[in-house]
């Protein structure tokens, strides 16, 4: 097949007023309309938006795997100026994994786990490079180690689910790269990974199109990856692109009300919760079948008028060059005018010691999740447990609710032990004040009882209300706290939303009055505009009540955000604690400035050091001698670090590092973020920079 | 593997311990001895015996032993292939077994050897192509087979095929070699049944292959369908059916019964049913035990094929 010559001004792929709907028992459903892109070659084009969008089914589109029920109902999908629509199916066979790739959102799901990873990426070359078995299988090796594979040889004969998840989504790396294609559509790539790990993936990511010359089509609802990896983005919401243009430009001056909304719900890293609230879009996405009239995001806008926004679709306008809105007010609106904001938190003054944690370790057979923890918590703060998966984090939570006994240490609760005290011996009161709020509102409300039911039955439960009347006032009460409508007592989960449901959770664990909080991830599963509702929503009530909250997350800018204090894990042990605003400035240990690094930032005025860990997480049923990092750590002293357990630095106010480096090393460290914008403006970065 | 494969073995020798003990407990009775006296002596004899004759007779029988010594002997009697002498037939009971479950093992592997190949063939062409007309064909044959009570099937079938047609045996003779024409309706019995449960079960796995991950990995690496279908797809899909058709061998053994008792075909099923109704004691103690025996083998082969074809399971992490 004869390839046309890279051209700057031609598009390699091109989307031409693409609709795309669902046949469903109910009829035809739109999933995507009027959607329009070119992709330069070359050019890395990042598509964002919420779950619901649109967003995969474009994917899915080009690919034309739209499943049975899927129809592409106008417009047409071009690559290199042919027409995919229109193509019989032997020929887009031939194009699929040769000229277009994709890579995946869960790469275990996406990986056959029957099959050698050596034979599923042998398929590829064999199928579009005619390579005979052996030259097909040399060309799958040097690719595995392209993509810095390190064994290339066991991964060859390894079955998926003996990798990480890190090697396999590297390993899907490969196999798309294996045909060289011109284009390579990735949906959410990273979004099952672990941070650190995220950030090896998007640099070889990067790397490898810059190498190999390939177009991207790079789908996240993460502002902060898209501003990283991608030059030009278009923004999605109920199926239609809203906003499309540069990168830069879009994100210092958007041109969209539902872009600016989306930026008001994320955390940036200069931003505390005494500084600036997060902003969460109100309503909720309207289903495919329900869309206004006129204006979808109509409904939910600050901006709608009534009469010009809700009278007929919204076409795509042109704002500048290379930029278009979907808004018709785009001249209108005053987009200089800083963003809504809340009131500000005053920081309160920290309270009485209410949990001290003392060397608390917890074994499961010879698996050490958590080894000599040591922290305390004080009435009314809110202390964050960040760390990685596998680092003990949800472990220590279990301790905690009594529902795991320590292995060794103690868990002081208002000065009593609970270490060794399951959930089921604890007396009311303690139970009553100790609640959790759980990852997934999806599967902790049992589907066969109304909302209303569910709170009761916590309340009668820790008889904080005698009598039905008085139940009943205080479900409502709880209702209200939530910001929950008071009809929500007769609804059954499944017609709640996500928010909603997770909503319920928390009104759940504050139906006793309780003094402290446990939240596992408790707005991971949720959407980006969501998440900062029930943030802030968690944190109004903790004010309110003066409720201890430790708040367990992977999330470095949630933390920042919310966390008055900072736990840092990493392998069951703790290696930095302290104030938030020392945690996330020099000194750091090793392994807060890489975790720090690895968050992907939605600035682009924002400068960031790089700071790579290095191999694979040691399993935590035979963890490294030593200070658990020394295997990963770029700093580690061959002979100290891999043989002695760090000591604690004291760096003033609480402030701890576990750490063999000597003091003037982690005291000169340079911070990791950088406002280039300031920077540039005042000529001194240092001075900057400290707050973040 | 080799350590669960152990570990289910012990486990075999667990259940089969205390199924025998049960079996063992359950006929020593007074009511049973009795009804063994007039096996053994016929009904005049043992009316007429005085209580001290009974009496005289059971030691003679060594019924008055410990009940543990006469469980661990009669165990051991059963270990070594003695399984006793069955009063009705007046034959020993490990030749009449053996030569029953013949007739079995024959009537079963003719059941295996079309019911395999048929459901699972139908089960991937349905699940394959979820929603398409053949799928639905299928499924309804599917479950339209499964809805309808072996008894059923057996008076139809007897009705059309044997009456009506004449193609067919109604009734085995039992006597002499087993003929095609007696096998015919008690296999396609089994078969109509069991057929529409193994294609349901074969297409539901399919489905669920056919809509994962790997698959649309497989697809859009630009393989030809027939590449997706055999290399990616049915390893996986067969999984299930594989492992739940060793257990088919357990289903088999409670639905003989039905088949052979309405077909007067001379086999386990039959003699087991027969035995039970003439209080044929030993040979239902047997009977029994064997049966044990298989439903707990094929739960093991069943364990062992679903490992072998898992990697997940087979090669450790």
């Amino acid at each position: 097949m004869e390839t046309p010559r890279p051209d700057a001004t031609v598009p390699v792929l091109e989307c031409r007023n693409l609709s795309i709907s669902y046949d469903t028992n109910a009829g035809e459903v739109p999933a995507v309309t009027d959607f329009n892109l070119r992709l330069m070659p070359g050019e890395a084009h990042g598509l964002v938006g919420e779950s619901g969008c649109g967003k995969s089914t474009v994917a899915l589109a080009i690919m034309r795997y739209l499943g049975r029920n899927g129809r592409i109902t106008g417009g047409q999908i071009l690559l290199n100026g042919r027409d995919l629509l229109a193509m019989p199916e032997a020929e887009l066979c031939r194009l699929r994994g040769s000229e277009i790739a994709m890579i995946y959102q869960e790469p275990m799901a996406s990986l056959n786990p029957s099959m050698k990873i050596g034979a599923q990426l042998v398929e590829v070359p064999r199928r579009h490079g005619g390579l005979g078995r052996s030259e097909a299988g040399n060309h799958a090796a040097a690719m595995l180690a392209r993509v810095r594979i390190p064994d290339v040889e066991r991964v060859r004969n390894a079955y998926p689910h003996q990798l990480s998840g890190g090697q396999q989504q590297r390993v899907m790396i490969a196999m798309a790269l294996l045909a060289n294609p011109k284009v390579l559509l990735l949906d959410e790539p990273t979004t099952a990974l672990d941070v650190t790990v995220e950030a090896g993936i998007v640099e070889l990511i990067k790397e490898i199109a810059a190498e190999f010359g390939t177009s991207m089509l790079y789908i996240s609802h993460n502002l902060g990856l898209v501003q990283e990896s991608c030059a030009r983005l278009t923004v999605m919401y109920a199926g239609e692109a809203v906003e499309t243009g540069p990168v830069a430009e879009v994100f210092r001056n958007m041109r969209h009300p539902y872009t600016r909304g989306l930026f008001g719900s994320i955390p940036l890293p200069g931003a505390d919760k005494t500084s600036r609230t997060l902003t969460a879009i109100p309503g909720q996405l309207p289903s495919p079948r329900s869309r206004p009239l006129g204006c979808n995001f109509g409904p939910r806008c600050a901006e709608f008028r009534a009469g010009l926004c809700d009278q007929a679709a919204v076409p795509m306008l042109a704002v500048a060059s290379g930029r278009t809105s979907r808004c018709l007010r785009v001249a209108e609106i005053d987009w200089a005018a800083p963003p809504v904001s809340g009131t500000r938190r005053a920081p309160g003054p920290p309270g009485e010691v209410l949990l001290s944690v003392e060397e608390l370790s917890k074994s499961y057979g010879g698996v050490k999740a958590n080894r000599d923890l040591t922290f305390e918590a004080r009435q009314g703060e809110t202390l964050a447990i960040v760390g990685e998966s596998g680092c003990g984090k949800s472990t220590l939570a279990r301790v905690i609710m009594g529902l795991e006994a320590a292995s060794g240490g103690k868990v002081f609760y208002r000065g009593r032990d609970l270490g060794q005290l399951p959930v089921t011996r604890r007396d009311t009161p303690t139970v009553r004040s100790l609640q959790m709020v759980f990852q997934n509102p999806f599967d902790t409300l049992n589907p066969s009882h109304t909302i209303g039911f569910q709170i009761a039955r916590v309340i009668r439960k820790f008889g904080t209300a005698k009598g039905e009347a008085q139940i009943r006032a205080r479900v409502e009460q709880l209702l209200d706290i939530v910001k929950l409508p008071r009809e929500f007592v007769m609804r059954r989960p499944r017609q709640l939303s996500g928010g909603q449901k997770q909503r319920v959770g928390i009104a759940r664990a504050f139906a006793g009055n309780p003094a402290l909080v446990v939240a596992d991830e408790p707005v991971s599963a949720l959407d980006v505009s969501v998440q900062a509702a029930v943030t802030e929503l968690l944190m109004d009530i903790q004010q309110e009540h003066g409720t201890t909250m430790l708040f367990i997350s992977h999330d470095l800018s949630v933390v920042r955000y919310l966390a008055d204090r900072v736990v840092v894990m990493y392998l069951g042990r703790i290696m930095e604690q302290g104030r938030t605003r020392d945690v996330f400035a020099p000194p750091y240990h090793p392994y807060t400035e890489a975790l720090l690094s690895a968050v992907p930032i939605a600035d682009p005025d924002m400068e960031k050091r790089k700071v790579a860990l290095e191999g694979e997480l040691p399993s935590p049923s035979n963890p490294p001698k030593g200070c658990p990092l020394s295997t990963r750590c770029r700093y580690a002293i061959a002979g100290l670090c891999d043989r002695d357990l760090p000591p604690q630095q004291d760096f003033g106010h609480g402030h701890r590092i576990a750490c063999h480096l000597p003091r003037e090393m982690l005291l000169a460290m340079e911070p990791v973020f950088r406002d280039g914008a300031q920077a540039t403006r005042h000529g001194n970065a240092e001075k900057e920079v400290s707050h973040v | 593997m080799a350590d669960l494969i152990w570990r289910r073995l012990a486990q075999m020798v667990l259940i089969m311990a205390s199924a025998s003990l049960l079996l063992f407990a359950i006929f020593d009775t007074e009511q049973f001895r009795k009804q063994i006296a007039v096996a053994e002596l016929g009904g005049f004899g043992a009316a007429a015996l005085s209580e001290g004759d009974y009496q005289a007779w059971i030691a003679k029988k060594g019924l008055d032993a410990p009940f543990v010594e006469r469980y661990l002997s009669w165990a051991g009697n059963m270990l070594q292939g003695d399984m006793g002498f069955s009063m009705e037939k007046n034959t020993e009971v490990a030749g009449l077994i053996a030569s029953r479950l013949h007739a079995t093992g024959t009537l079963a592997f003719y059941f295996f050897l079309l019911m395999v190949p048929i459901s699972l063939t139908l089960g991937v062409i349905a699940g394959m192509r979820e929603g398409s007309w053949i799928d639905r064909a299928i499924s309804i044959a599917a479950v339209t087979t499964t809805s309808i009570p072996q008894i059923a099937t057996a008076v139809l079938l007897t009705v059309f095929l044997s009456l009506g047609l004449g193609w067919f045996s109604a009734k085995s003779s039992a006597i002499g070699p087993i003929t095609f024409a007696e096998l015919a309706l008690p296999v396609l019995t089994l078969l109509i049944y069991d057929v529409g449960y193994v294609t349901r079960m074969t297409r539901a796995a399919m489905v669920e292959v056919m809509s994962s991950h790997y698959i649309r990995t497989a697809v859009l690496k630009g393989l030809p369908r027939a590449t997706v279908i055999w290399r990616h797809a049915l390893r996986n899909a067969l999984i299930v059916p594989v492992t739940l058709i060793f257990l088919q061998l357990n289903w088999l053994l409670s639905h003989i019964v039905v088949v052979e008792v309405f077909f007067q075909y001379s086999g386990f099923g039959r003699m087991l049913y027969e035995a039970a109704i003439y209080g044929d004691i030993e040979v239902v103690q047997a009977a029994t035990m064997v049966a044990v025996i298989v439903a707990v083998l094929s739960q093991l082969l069943s364990d062992i094929a679903y490992i072998l074809l898992n990697p997940r399971l087979r090669v450790a992490r």
